[in-house]
């Protein structure tokens, strides 16, 4: 059970880690977050899990389990906020972008979006 | 943790105030798995409520910049 939690864990790290790779290598804010926030969400809910799974004897679990609920209600929310403001502070989209569907309704162009 | 020290060398590449802010989103998310590893290392449970608190703050501070960000204050 030990060797279980710590191979969750371990794959939950290794995500983490390729989020970090993923902020350094990405060329836009946007992207950055993009990757910066779904492996790390990921991530983290393996890395709780593994944890609780692998210390089943301190009595920890519920807490773990709020703690992950609670990161995978906020992540979003918080990506989604930075996301937002980036856009309307006037962040420009890099030049291998193809499509931009929120300034596309803004102008009030019609579009398959 | 290998992965988390060379997530922490790695993060501090930010150019301008929304890069820094989608960084410190990341890193503290990162912060609250390592809190947890720490727990379980030292068999210390209280640390669990020291990670559970560090999110509710990491959410409510990144809500706060973003606001900010966005249109002032």
């Amino acid at each position: 059970m030990e060797l279980l939690g710590s191979i969750i864990a371990l794959i939950g790290s290794l995500f983490i880690f390729l989020g970090a790779v993923g902020i350094l290598r990405m060329p836009d804010v946007y992207n950055r977050m993009q990757a910066g926030t779904k492996a790390t969400t990921l991530g983290s809910i393996l890395t709780l899990t593994g944890i609780a799974i692998g210390h089943m004897f301190c009595g920890c679990g519920l807490k773990v389990f709020a703690l992950i609920m609670f990161i995978v209600f906020t992540n979003p929310i918080s990506s989604h906020a930075l996301a937002r403001a980036a856009h309307f502070a006037g962040i420009k989209l890099t030049d291998k972008t193809v499509k931009d569907c929120l300034a596309q309704d803004e102008a009030e162009i019609e579009g398959d979006c | 943790m290998a992965a988390f020290l060379i997530f922490c060398k790695l993060d501090h590449k930010g150019h301008s105030q929304r890069n820094r802010a989608v960084a410190m989103d990341t890193m503290t998310i990162a912060g609250i798995s390592f809190i947890v590893f720490l727990s379980a290392y030292l068999k210390r449970i209280i640390y669990v409520d020291v990670a559970i608190v560090y999110a509710i703050i990491s959410f409510v501070g990144i809500v706060a910049i973003a606001r900010y960000l966005e249109r002032g204050l």
